[in-house]
Formats: structure tokens, sequence, C-alpha cells
């Protein structure tokens, strides 16, 4: 207990919990102001991602992709480099798992499902790099090329399942994916996989990472102070390419998950914005992998809750957009949020 | 023969210069911006603010020319949230950014389905249409290309000439251009940094809704959902490409514009429609690398400023 | 008849959160005088001057500039009411020109637009009348340092100046340009400007000053005539002990071997030579101190020498072996250890604890990690060990960086380095930035190592700690070496004319 209390002050959970609020009460007021009733909208909300058993599936469900989005930028947040590309990257890691799922056959299913892991994550993880090697070499912003990755990746996608990949029917999709493959659902007739369990696995390997290995060591180093760590002996060039190639691992499995998991196959369209949202993700949980975990639970929650707020009410679900903007802003911008809290900050000569 | 060969090329700058006006007001947008060393991520945000609020401004006074007003105090308030973040609060300029972007897409979306019930796009609205000037329309040639357009193109012009004027030729221009190399050296003398930040990035706001009001008012007459769809992106590479200089961004976008339609045209090959739309972002990409490497922006960009500090 | 201040500031307190930066500080100026503030660095000086120019609001107290009572919110009020301040860090604008520098915020204009020829025009007239001499048209990033500092007085006085202000104004000046910066100083206060000299040095402070007030720990301890005062009686009121100034030279006995060696080195950054076919020796038991104005290749001898640019000719041997073309962390193993000029750039990651801080660079080393895998044990060992060893004061090596004080922080990166064993130890500007108890601590901790017989390179704006510990002393200029010798056969005007090349 002493522990998760220490957990919660270190992690700044308290903080967090308080912005997330205030994006809720904000986000009321334009609820309203667009003429429905907030509490209608919340109540429906939370409802809808913890209502039944089948909601709170629902909610774990959305919230898989985003423990994995989340990790993937706030790895690269801890190396300093900006990875907006995690979209792009759970595309063309979500589609290389579902060619591996395919095309290769004879493997005992184990080890199937390993190499269509590993294979996505690679695939993510060169596309992320791709960002990383221009900016070693060209000196490129890292940001834009990543969002430009994404356009790209979205439209290379789209060919293979529209065109080469195509399986039979009207809809741009793969073939559906060897029941072997497929991840066990936790709760029948839900979304909820075993993939929940293999971002909270991943999200503790990246926690020890960070922590105890050498690289995370030289990562962080990097992230905080890149002359430090360069006259440190951290090779930077490298550095950043590992960075951003884990990074990209890691926003892959997000694409693994829904492909291996909620659909059994690879469809045109399949992420309604994970990786936008795992940076929300990881401010939120402020780069911190277990922190992580929690703020893709709740940005899941949002989701499901969305989702009932679309089919039930006249509330449109996308005020849910409007809510994570709000957090990710009043969390990047602790001084608002103090202010709020009544703690005030004694700063003069800040000349404000 | 000939003539075919020059009402072609007639029709590809023509196309070029209507896909390079959203661009190019955006990326004049990005250049005050960073010169003020605030880095804006939001352009796209305030795009898109801009086109939904001609859209919207157009619709509910039945004038397209008040919808671009309403474009710009929309793009002014989207501005003012990322100046309030970035100057005010310190907040990250990236993350300030990337929060006005999402903010700009929920409150557009939401409003989309609250005023025209619909999640896909708005209904068709009166728009600014098209002008063809006197002697221009009679010049052979360029009628071809400029005879009949959008008024946003005249205003466009207009804003990078003056825009390079402010820059260059005036004592604010002199100030903005310090503050993005060194913003403790002007606060020492006195200037108000923070000022002058402000009103760049207010500046910034309004150039880039313009620039989106021209994709809904200034082109196709309705709102769809997400339909900024990365030119915001793509105009700061345009600036980073034309080095921080209006004229610069104005070139850059242009080079986008012609890429862009003369893709377009190769649609008749047969290509499949996802490489020609991908195509855009492919360029974006190669451009910023082969600009030239040691083309530094502005020292300071994207660093806080705090008064005091040395 | 009643004195006339143009300065007075009373019961002044400055905090900083925590911190006490100022403490119920009267300091007062008289009409006409050169003042010094005189301290140690963080005694506070530049923070009470900041406040005094619109920088920072005192948290306490009343500022009177000639007799009235002020409030001065910003830089903007401060220059209305005929203050200026040379900022130690210059504050000028690299890409554009040294008249449009001088302008800045007060603009000449011919309508709507920029008078960039009155601007000229101004600037010459002023540069004229007090013998500071800058081309207007020339960029600043062009300029020398010594031109920088001139266009930083011009810039006050074209804003019409009463009150000069001058940071540490000697930091980055060779003897004979502190002597035209003082013929300078004179000539203001003949023409009735009133100066105040932020400083730590005492000689400074006896040459030209002609009162003095002396801070130490944001509190004022000390004001006197200079004529009523002596270097002994400052000296013991900035430290708050009485002080020793020498430092023993025990010259090694045992024979000197070349461990380091850099051969006909070149090196150039936009085009520009920086180091130009330069050659050094750095021997067992011996300190060879660099001697330079900043910006004469230095950092780049720096950089070159632990790997962090690539030369483009020339070689680098270590135990004569080539190690040119060796990463930065080879090099770090083969016994190089760097102390870094900007310890806050180089030096330190200071969101880092101090634990993690005491192994960078030798964080793959087999004590702290195998296989990859940290040893975190070990390390919380080795850094509780370092903590005690260097006297680093702080609660717990958990604690970041960040927190704590120059010296401290020094400690730190000193204490990596020396802890590791090195062969060679290259370390530049060790003592900026810290106080005179850490600064005669690190000056001790050389020594120490060079008479355990490692080989030193010493770089250092500061010619008195060159010439204090050097055995022999090499002097940079433009990127070569112009002088080397013992340190016996320099004295300080010889260093002068060398480092500005006019010998």
């Amino acid at each position: 207990m002493k522990k998760l209390l220490k957990f919660i002050y270190k992690t700044d959970l308290l903080f967090s919990l308080a912005a997330f609020i205030l994006a809720l009460l904000i986000s009321g007021i334009i609820i309203s102001l667009s003429g429905y009733s907030p509490w209608e909208a919340y109540v429906t909300m939370t409802a809808g991602a913890f209502g039944s058993p089948n909601a709170v599936a629902k909610t774990l469900a959305k919230a898989t992709p985003l423990i994995f989005t989340g990790l993937a930028v706030a790895f690269s947040f801890k190396g300093g480099l900006f990875n907006i590309g995690a979209e792009g990257q759970l595309y063309m890691g979500g589609f290389a798992a579902a060619l591996v799922g395919i095309y290769v056959q004879g493997l005992p299913g184990i080890l199937h499902l390993f190499l269509a892991v590993v294979a996505a994550g690679i695939v993510g993880g060169l596309w992320s790099t791709i960002a990383g090697y221009l900016k070693i070499k060209r000196g490129t912003h890292e940001v834009i090329v990543t969002i430009m990755l994404n356009y790209i990746a979205i439209f290379l996608t789209n060919y293979f399942v529209s065109y080469p990949f195509k399986a039979e029917g009207m809809i741009p999709r793969t073939e559906e994916l060897p029941a072997s493959l497929q991840l066990t659902r936790l709760l029948p007739h839900s979304q909820l996989t075993t993939g929940l369990l293999m971002g909270i696995a991943f999200a503790l390997i990246v926690a020890w990472f960070m922590k105890n290995t050498v690289y995370g060591y030289e990562i962080k180093a990097m992230g905080f102070n890149q002359d430090a760590a360069e006259a440190g002996g951290v090779n930077l060039k490298r550095g950043i390419l590992l960075t951003m190639f884990i990074s990209g691992f890691l926003a892959a499995m997000a694409g693994v998950t829904e492909v291996l998991g909620v659909h059994g196959y690879f469809i045109k369209g399949f992420s309604p914005g994970y990786g936008y949202d795992g940076m929300a993700v990881a401010v939120m949980g402020r780069n911190n992998p277990l922190g992580v975990v929690v703020s893709a639970i709740l940005f899941g929650a949002l989701r499901s809750g969305g989702m009932l707020l679309d089919r039930v009410t006249d509330i449109p679900g996308d005020f849910v957009v409007i809510i994570q903007a709000l957090v990710i802003i009043f969390i990047a911008t602790p001084a608002i949020i103090k202010k709020v809290m009544k703690k005030k900050e004694r700063r003069q000569g800040n000349g404000n | 023969m000939e003539t075919d060969m020059g009402a072609l090329i007639a029709s590809l700058l023509a196309s070029s210069l209507r896909i390079a006006i959203p661009i190019a007001f955006a990326a004049l947008g990005s250049a005050f911006c960073e010169l003020v060393g605030i880095v804006n991520i939001g352009l796209e945000g305030m795009m898109l603010a801009g086109a939904f609020a001609g859209v919207w401004g157009s619709y509910i006074t039945g004038s397209a020319y008040l919808g671009l007003l309403f474009a710009v105090i929309a793009g002014a308030l989207f501005a003012l949230i990322h100046a309030v973040l970035t100057i005010r609060y310190k907040t990250d300029h990236i993350i300030s950014g990337l929060g006005v972007n999402m903010l700009s897409l929920g409150l557009t979306t939401v409003l989309l389905q609250v005023i025209w019930g619909n999640r896909g796009k708005s209904c068709e609205v009166a728009g600014m249409g098209s002008i063809s000037l006197p002697i221009i329309k009679d010049i052979p040639f360029l009628q071809d290309i400029i005879g009949n357009i959008s008024p946003f193109f005249y205003l466009l012009l207009l804003a990078v000439v003056i825009s390079w004027l402010v820059l260059y030729k005036t004592v604010f221009g002199l100030r903005v251009r310090v503050i993005g190399e060194n913003p403790q050296a002007a606060d020492t003398l006195g200037i108000d940094v923070y000022k002058i930040q402000f009103i760049c990035v207010i500046l910034s706001g309004i150039l880039s809704a313009v620039g989106g009001a021209y994709l809904s008012i200034g082109d196709i007459n309705i709102f769809g959902r997400d339909m900024v769809a990365g030119r915001g992106f793509i105009a700061m590479a345009a600036t980073i490409f034309g080095g921080w200089n209006p004229l610069g961004a104005f070139g850059g976008s242009l080079l986008f514009g012609f890429a862009q339609s003369l893709q377009i045209r190769l649609q008749v090959f047969n290509i499949p429609v996802q490489f020609a739309q991908m195509l855009p972002y492919v360029i974006t990409i190669l451009v910023l690398a082969i600009s030239n490497k040691n083309n530094k922006g502005p020292a300071a960009s994207g660093k806080h400023f705090k008064r005091g500090e040395v | 008849m009643k004195v006339l201040y143009s300065v007075e500031m009373k019961n002044i307190t400055k905090r900083f959160s925590d911190t006490v930066a100022n403490d119920s500080v009267n300091f007062s100026v008289k009409k006409g005088e050169i003042h010094s503030l005189l301290g140690e660095n963080g005694a506070g000086k530049t923070t009470l001057m900041k406040t005094l120019y619109g920088m920072y609001q005192p948290n306490e107290g009343e500022i009177f500039i000639n007799g009235h009572k002020e409030k001065i919110e910003n830089p903007a009020k401060a220059i209305s009411l005929g203050i200026a301040m040379v900022h130690q860090h210059f504050m000028l604008v690299e890409p554009l020109t040294a008249a449009e520098n001088v302008v800045l915020g007060y603009e000449p204009k011919k309508g709507m637009f920029f008078n960039l020829d009155k601007a000229r025009e101004e600037v010459t007239q002023i540069s004229e009348k007090y013998g500071l001499k800058v081309d207007p048209l020339e960029k600043v990033e062009d300029l020398p340092v010594g031109a920088k500092q001139r266009l930083e007085i011009i810039k006050g006085l074209y804003r019409k100046a009463d009150i000069l202000i001058l940071d540490e104004p000697t930091a980055v000046l060779t003897p004979l340009e502190v002597e035209d910066l003082f013929k300078v100083l004179r000539k203001l206060k003949e023409a009735g400007k009133t100066i105040i000299l932020i400083t730590h040095k005492l000689k400074e402070t006896m040459e030209i000053a002609d009162r003095v007030t002396v801070l130490r720990s944001g509190t004022i301890v000390y004001t006197a005539e200079k004529t009523e005062t002596s270097p002994e009686k400052l000296a013991e009121m900035m430290v708050g002990r009485k002080v020793s100034f020498e430092v023993k030279k025990n010259p090694v006995e045992h024979e000197k071997k070349t461990v380091l060696e850099l051969k006909k080195a070149c090196y150039s950054k936009n085009k520009v030579k920086i180091l130009n076919e330069l050659s050094l020796n750095i021997k067992s038991g011996e300190i060879l101190g660099l001697a330079g104005v900043e910006g004469n290749g230095q950092t780049e001898v720096i950089e070159a020498l632990t790997g962090l640019i690539p030369l483009e000719k020339g070689e680098i041997l270590l135990q004569g072996e080539r190690i040119t073309d060796l990463s930065p962390i080879k090099r770090i193993k083969a016994g190089i250890g760097h102390i870094p000029e900007d310890r806050n750039k180089r030096g330190l990651v200071e969101d880092f604890s101090i634990k993690e801080n005491l192994i960078l660079g030798y964080h793959r080393k087999s004590d702290f990690c195998r296989k990859g895998i940290l040893k975190n044990n070990n390390i919380a060992k080795f850094a509780s060990k370092i903590r005690t060893q260097f006297n680093i004061k702080t609660v717990d090596v958990d604690t970041e960086a960040a927190a704590l004080s120059g010296g401290n922080q020094q400690k730190i990166v000193i204490g990596r380095v020396l802890s590791q064993e090195p062969k060679v130890i290259i370390a530049a500007q060790p003592t900026r930035g810290v106080d005179i108890g850490a600064i005669e601590y690190i000056h001790n901790k050389l020594m120490e190592m060079k008479e355990a017989g490692k080989a030193i390179l010493l770089i250092s704006a500061e010619l008195d700690e060159i010439m204090k510990l050097s055995d022999r002393i090499a002097v940079i200029y433009e990127g070569q070496i112009v002088a080397e010798d013992e340190a016996d056969n320099f004295d300080e005007y010889k260093l002068g004319a060398l480092m500005t090349g006019s010998k």
C-alpha cells in the first residue's frame, strides 16, 4: 500500500487525474453549449464504459491497442524524439503480421504466432526508422516525416488489400487468418483478447528495460541532454535509430492485436486513430510505462463510452476527441492545473 | 499541336496554383511563427478551423465574405490557445500544437453533427466564386492560368508581398527576426518579446485559417470532416524549404502544387489511385530530405523564453 | 551639501522559490563614480543588478534613481531612466549588423520603414566620441570579442544611458584589451556617467574603482572607498575568512613521457579554418596550460581530443597508438578523462540523479554493467563512495543533479573523471562558475593528479588559473600554437600579447 502511494506520488498520478477531471468539466460545458445534457452524456458514457461485463470488456479491448501506441510514443519521448507516426507503423505492422499469418505455412502454432509478431515489429520498426535515418542523415525533423509516413502507410496498405492481397468479396481486406494464429478471447463474443495481457507484459518489459539496461540509460541520457550524452560516449546516431526502431516496434504491436485479435484479418482503415490517441495516452501517463497502461484504460473507456453515446443518444460520440485534446493540453501545461488545484506557486521574476 | 501543348501547360500551371493557395497561406503563417521562435504544428488544426468557420459563416449569413471573416476569427482563436500555452505557460510547442489539432478536429466534427446532423460533410453554401481581372483576362496564355481564378489567389499575392515588406523592411520585422535569434537580447533592449510573439502566432493562425477557408468556401463550398488532410504539415515543410522567407515559402508551396497537379495528370495512365494519393506526402519527405542541411532556421525556434533568464 | 546618489537600492530582497538571492540589500552608487560590486560567483551580484535593470522584480524593497522612487517593471523602464546593462553573455543578435544591433528597440524610421543609414550615422558618432571602435555595417558574428563588448557599451550610450552596469566585462578580454576598456571607462566617467562594475577580481577593483561594495551570500558585508581598503581586506570580506592564493607547484621529479599527442590537426567549420595544423604534446606528471582568448580553437582542440568532432587532417596518438578514428566512448575507455568546458551543456544530465551522472561515460564498464544489464547495486555503492570522497553536498545520491549548486555539480563531473584512473585529464574551465572554496578544492585535486603522474591539459579563460597551475604553457591563437614554453618563462603581459597575435 505504501508502495502504491509512493508510485502515485512519483508518477504524479494525482495530477494527471486532476487534469482529466478538468478536461471532463470543460467538455461538459462545451456539450451543454452545443445544446445537449452533459449529465446524460457522462452517464451514458459511464454505462458504455463500465456498465456491464460486456462494457468493461469493450473498454479493455479499446485500451489494448492504446497501451501499445502509448508505449511507443512514450518511448520516443524518453529518447527526446517525437514519434507521431504510430498510426502508420501499426498499419504496416498489422499488415506484415497478416501476411506472415496467411502465407507462411507449416509452422507449429506458437512459433507461427511468434514469427508474425516479430515480423510485424520489425516492419513497424523499420518504417519508423526511416524518420530516424532522415534525421541523422539530413537533419529532417521527425515530426513532419512521421506524419507524412502515416499517410503513406495508410494508402500503401490500402492499395495492398485493394489489389494484390485482396480477399474475395466487396470489402478491401485480406483472407481470414488461420484459427491457430488468432488471439484467444478473454470473454466470449467480445473483442477483448489476450492482446491485453500482451500489452501489460510489454509495459513491464519497457519499464524494466528503461531502469535496468545500459541501452535504456543511454536513451534517457540522450532524451534529457544530447550534448552531455554525446560527451559521455553515447552514440547519438545509433541511439536515435534504436529509439525510433523500438518505438515503431511497439506501435506495430497495436496492429498485431487488432489484426490477430479483434478482426482475424487485415482490413482497410481498421484503426480509428489509435496511433494519434497514443500521444494523449503517453502524455497523460507521463511517459511512465505503467502510467501508460492506466491512461490507456481511461482512454479506452472514453472510446467505448463514446460509442454508446453515438448509439443511444443524439450526442456526437466525437466529443471524446475534444476531451482527449483537453487532457493533452492540461497535462502538458502543469501551470494551469496547479492554478486550479490552488497550489499557488510563488514564483516571481518570471516576469509574466 | 503547339496550342494543345500550350493549353496543357496552362492548365497544369492553373491547377498547380489552385493546389498551392491553401498551403502557401499556412506556410506564410508558419514563417511568422517560427521567426519568433514558436514552432506551430497546430497549423493543421487552424486550417481546419478556418475551413469549418468559413462554411459555417457563409451558411448562417449567406455571404461567403462574412464566412471568410468567421474563418479569420476562428483561426485567431485557435492560435490564441497555442500562443497562451506556449508563451504564457511554456507548454512544449509540439504537444501544444498537437493538442490544438486534436481540439480542432474534435470541435469541427462535433459541430458538423450539431449543425448539419451529418458526420461526414456539411451542406453546400455560398462560395467566394472566382474573378477575372480586366487586363489579365485578355493576355494570351496568362488568361488560361489566372484569367478566371479565386479571389483567394490575389489575397495570397498581397499577403506574400506585405509579409516580405513587413519582415525585411520595417522595424516590426527587424524585431521579429531578432526575437527568433536571441529573445534575451530583445528583452534587455526593452522590446516586448511576449507581445510580438503573440502577434505573430495569431497572425499565423489567421493566415492558416484563410488557407483553410479556401479549401471550403474557395473551392468546393462544403466542409468535410478532416478535409485539410495534412496540408498544414506540408506547409511547414514548404516553409523550411523556402528558408523561412515569405517568398521562399510561396515558392515551396508552388512546388508542391506543381507536383500534385502533375500527379493528377498521371492518373490517366492507370496507376492505382492510392499511389497518386500518397504522392504529395512522398514529395514532402523528399523535399525535406534534399533541402540544404545547413539551411538552419531561427536559432531560438522551439525554445521557451523566460524573462530574466540568461 | 547632500551627496547625490544615482542609484539607491533599499532593503532589496529577492527570492527564487526556496533560495534567497538577495537578502535586505542596501546598495547605493554616487553620481559620476565607478563603483565595483565585488563578490564570489553566486554571491548575488548579477541578480541585484538585474533587479536594478528591471529583469527581476524584488520581493521586497525600494529603488531610487537620482533621488526619485521608481518601480522598474522591465528593461524598457530601466532604459527610460537612463540605465544600461552590458551582460556577461552578450545580448547581441549574431546575423544582424552592428548598427542594427545598436538601435534595436529604438529604431530610426523613414516613414513606415526602418532607416538603416540613420542607424549607421548614430553609431559612428558615438563610437568616435568615446573611442569605441566598431564597424557599424559588419555583421556581429564576424566581430572579435572585444568589439562585441564595445558594441554593447555603444548600445547603452545610444539609449542615452547615464548609469552603466557592466557584468564581469573583463572575463573575455586579454590584459591589453582590459587596459583599453578601462581607458573607455575613465573617459565615460569624465563625461559624467555613473558606472557599476560587477566583478570577482580584486586587481581590477583596485585599479579602476572609486568605491567598492562586497556582496557575500546575498548580503552586503562591506562598503568602502578604494583608498581606504586593501586587496587583503577585500578578499577576506568576499570569502568570509582569510585566504591564501598560493598553490604550491611541486614539480614532479620522475621522468616525463608524452602520453597524448595531437599532430598537425586541421578542422574547419563553414569553410573557416578553426584548427590550422595544430600540434600539442601532453606529458605525464605535468600540467600543460592552454592559454588563449576564447574562440581561437580551444573548444575544437578539446572536442577533437575527445572524439566529438572529426579531424580533417592530422592525427591523435595515445601512448604512441593512433586513436584518431576512435569513437568518444572508446577514447574514454582508453583513458582520456574529460571535464567539459560547459558543465550544463556537455558535463551533466541535469534531470539525471547524481548516481546516474557519476557513471556517464563509464556506464558500459564491467563495474557498472554486464551484458547490457546495469548493476544498479554496484552503481549505488560507487556513487556513495564518490560522494564522500569528493565531498558532494547532497541529501542522497538519488537527488537530481539540477538541485545542486554549481560547485557541487562540478564535483560530480570531476569525481566521475578522477575516480576512473584516466591516463590523461582534459580539464576545460574546471572552476568556471564555482565558489572560491570549491576552486581551492578543485585546484588541489588537479595538483594531486599531476603528482600521481597523470598527464593534464588545462584550458582556462582565467589567465591567473593557467599561470598558477601550469608547468608548461602553450598559447593558442587563430587555431595555431604560437608559443610554448616552461610556465616560468611567461608573464601576464607576454601571454596577453601572444594571445592577441601581436607578438
